[in-house]
């Protein structure tokens, strides 16, 4: 474990916010960009790990374990919301034989 | 925290009558539990505010009276879906055990005392929601307001985790009372990582109470999904999520007012424009509903804007003004729904001739929502106005009255309707226990706008 927070502390603080910044709005413009519901979860997931990875980065270097604990919440709840949200995407599915979100517009102003 | 513990072993039970078919023992079960989950919270409300389980709840009166609320509307929700629930579906058990479920997350919104279980609680409450959005699973309407309502809320979670993430690394802590000692310890030194986290948390709980810019899922997924459970995200999660929103903020961030005050200012405005602009021009009554609780959301954020002790107080009459009123609503459009088959201002056509009751029902409904003296509405809408007078924003009260006076126009072509626009109708026979509820939301609706100061001095 010591020789995991040292390599985590092997780079500065600065650049993992940086790194997780671009992470997360990459995954941002994912979301609002692309059409299909697949890569719009993938995208989701990609803001949600690079939460993750700051984090744990947050708590390596404040010597506070209650970051890492929250990493599991993280993880846990968003297993949860992708099996309900897959779930969703195959009801759609059956329904409309297609994943793109532009078939589902009929509600609108 | 034994509310919490009796409300998720309930929904599980609901889960196993379901299982093994005991269909009739669905509704009394439920309501009994959530009778019992009402005492076990007027008993806390005695007690000392302690926080419990390292600090992760807090059972203040804020969070009593909160919860209170959500778990007294959710009684009056399952009263309305009696033979509502069978219609739509053969599996019932899981309607109850869902929204259960989701209030179970909602009362953990309202407790919370350290940002991980405010995390949890939305979680919670809207995984939850969003099988119930779609769970007429051949209604194409249902699927796409479960989409919909699942991607936007995907999407708001990676915000509000990103800002819990920049507040831990400027602040060393989940827990809201050491958060606040670093700011109130650091007033000019506040990491700038600490603004880009605030920021992120207005966006990501602006997504769940609906609040423009981020609102454009609201209309959709409310029109969308049954018209039940839009009733509880409308009430129960609106509330909840205003709750979660004020007790951060009053907790936290009260000494950095001077920094995201004009943010929300700014977003409290537009929200109030484009909710009640696009609610003038809609013909349907449920999406109407839609866009007025946009509106309404925005004159909840005004609680947040003129942030103080009496905050609490106001955004409780409020919420609970709005929630009685809006079950008032849209129980009358499920009845008039059934009856014509159709959810137009045209379906209340001459309601006041067959049904002088239910018309009468919905017109104060209407007008509390609306904001007529005498009803609950008035009283909310009256506390948020000088709330944020005393707070010298007169520019904001000023948008704000424009705005309640859109709002009178659209709440009463309903009430129009209902009495000017006479036709040949039959009359719409009322269950008992419909008519418990109308006469309930009415009487409390008429009570608060009489004799305010009962709910307001709680908290």
């Amino acid at each position: 474990m010591e020789t995991i927070v040292q390599n985590i502390q092997g780079v500065p603080l600065n650049h993992y916010i940086l790194f997780c910044s671009v992470i997360f709005t990459i995954g941002v413009i994912g979301v609002l960009i692309r059409r299909n519901v697949i890569i719009i979860m993938m995208s989701v997931e990609l803001m949600l790990n690079s939460v993750n990875l700051l984090l744990a980065a947050f708590s390596a270097y404040s010597g506070d374990s209650a970051g890492q604990v929250f990493v599991f919440f993280v993880m846990a709840l968003a297993a949860a919301e992708v099996a309900v949200g897959l779930a969703i995407i195959v009801m759609v599915y059956r329904n409309t034989r297609s994943v793109d979100i532009n078939a589902l517009n009929r509600l609108r102003w | 925290m034994s509310a919490i513990i009796t409300l998720s072993l309930l929904a599980i039970l609901v889960l196993y009558l379901g299982l093994f078919n005991a269909k009739k023992a669905l509704l009394p079960i439920s309501l009994l539990g959530l009778g019992a989950t009402l005492v076990l919270y007027l008993i806390e409300w005695g007690k000392d505010a302690e926080p419990l389980y390292s600090g992760m709840v807090l059972f203040d009166h804020f969070a009593v009276a909160f919860s209170v609320l959500c778990v007294f509307v959710t009684v009056l929700i399952f009263l309305l879906s009696k033979d509502y629930f069978d219609k739509a579906s053969t599996h019932v058990a899981e309607y109850y055990a869902l929204i259960m479920f989701s209030l179970t997350g909602a009362l953990l919104v309202v407790s919370f005392h350290n940002l991980a279980m405010l995390f949890i609680g939305i979680e919670i409450m809207s995984v939850a929601l969003y099988i119930l959005a779609g769970i007429r699973k051949r209604d194409f309407a249902s699927n796409e307001a479960a989409l919909k309502y699942f991607l936007m809320g995907a999407f708001s979670t990676g915000f509000l985790l990103f800002g819990i993430a920049l507040l831990y690394g400027a602040s060393g802590s989940f827990d809201l009372a050491e958060i606040k000692n670093y700011v109130v310890n650091n007033p000019q030194t506040v990491s700038p990582l600490f603004y880009a986290g605030i920021l992120l948390l207005i966006v990501g709980l602006a997504f769940k109470v609906g609040a423009a810019p981020f609102h454009f899922w609201t209309p959709d997924v409310y029109d969308g999904a049954p018209i039940l459970i839009t009733t509880f995200m409308s009430t129960v999660v609106k509330a909840a999520a205003f709750a979660g929103f004020l007790r951060l903020f009053y907790f936290c961030f009260v000494p950095l007012q001077d920094f995201w005050m004009p943010v929300l200012l700014v977003m409290t405005i537009i929200t109030l424009f484009v909710g009640n602009i696009t609610a003038i021009v809609q013909q349907s009554f449920k999406r109407m509903l839609a866009y007025s609780s946009i509106s309404h959301a925005g004159y909840m954020l005004f609680a947040i804007i003129a942030i103080g002790p009496a905050s609490a107080g106001s955004v409780l009459v409020y919420a609970g003004a709005y929630s009685l009123a809006s079950v008032v609503a849209f129980g009358s459009l499920i009845v008039v729904k059934r009856a014509t088959g159709s959810d137009h201002f045209e379906a209340f056509n001459g309601l006041a001739k067959k049904n002088p009751y239910l018309s009468l029902a919905l017109t104060v409904a209407m007008l509390s929502l609306a904001g007529i003296p005498l009803t609950a509405g008035f009283i909310g809408k009256f506390m948020m106005f000088s709330g944020v007078l005393a707070d010298y924003q007169v520019l904001l009260v000023v948008l704000a009255a424009i705005n309640a006076a859109m709002g009178i126009f659209y709440y009463f072509r309903v009430i129009v309707a209902m009495y000017f626009k006479p036709i040949d109708r039959d009359q719409i026979v009322l269950t008992g226990q419909y008519k418990t509820v109308l006469l309930l939301a009415v009487l409390i609706t008429l009570a608060l706008g009489v004799y305010p100061a009962c709910v307001a001095g709680l908290v």
